[in-house]
């Protein structure tokens, strides 16, 4: 702590951060191999597709994965910025500009699984 | 001058060891699925917008721009899961030696070209 960085990580600290990184990665790393499993070994039509999801479960799940790309990504991101853009000010607008664009992302999903 | 001195200081003949490359590579490869998200909602979204949606996302996959845009994703994303998974694998306490981590990096470069190539394969041959 007593860097300025410190405010803007997810976590507050590292600790925290790894931690956050590792439980959505379990989270992201399930949802992919489950996504690309449905793919590639059942024959995907308009039906089964639209079908997984319209389930609760899948809904939940896809929820999940959303939530976890979306702190994921922060967590990563924070740690490229902070690594790679050394000046403050460009720092932050990118920083940023990637929460912005994470927020819309989360909001897009929920959007699509639940057809607002 | 004294002979003994250190000459070799070209930064040319400097290498980055293998884990090193492995490590950017899994940050570029986050960055890249960051971008590239936008393409998978796109197509998420329209896909389950009705059967007329699903068959313009199941056309556009038929464009050679759009495989290759979809292969590079699924590339970022394969690289990505591969280092991920030796990445908690560590945790766990294995390849945190300086060979064993040089055979982990080795192990996700091969397995991760081997997916790629076979997701290149899929994707061509659908």
């Amino acid at each position: 702590m007593g860097t300025v960085n410190s405010v803007t990580n997810l976590g507050r600290s590292g600790v925290y951060d790894w931690l956050i990184q590792r439980v959505s990665a379990y989270v992201l790393a399930l949802y992919t191999l489950f996504l690309l499993g449905f793919i590639l070994f059942t024959d995907v039509t308009y039906e089964s597709w639209a079908g997984l999801f319209s389930t609760t479960w899948f809904r939940i799940f896809s929820l999940m994965a959303l939530v976890a790309i979306g702190a994921h990504a922060w967590v990563g991101l924070w740690t490229v910025t902070t690594d790679y853009i050394k000046a403050m000010a460009p720092r932050f607008l990118v920083q940023a500009g990637s929460g912005a664009v994470m927020f819309v992302y989360v909001v897009w999903g929920v959007e699509i699984l639940w057809g607002l | 001058m004294n002979s003994k001195r250190p000459v070799n200081l070209d930064l040319g003949k400097f290498h980055f060891p293998l884990p090193a490359i492995t490590s950017i590579l899994h940050r570029i490869s986050g960055v890249i699925i960051f971008v590239g998200l936008a393409f998978l909602l796109y197509g998420l979204d329209l896909s389950l917008s009705g059967e007329d949606g699903f068959n313009q996302v199941s056309a556009l996959l038929d464009s050679f721009l759009a495989k290759l845009i979809v292969w590079g994703i699924l590339s970022a994303l394969l690289y990505h899961l591969v280092a991920g998974i030796k990445h908690l694998i560590m945790d766990m306490g294995y390849g945190e030696e300086l060979e064993s981590g040089r055979l982990a990096a080795k192990a996700t470069v091969v397995v991760s070209v081997i997916l790629i190539v076979l997701a290149g394969v899929w994707i061509w041959g659908l």
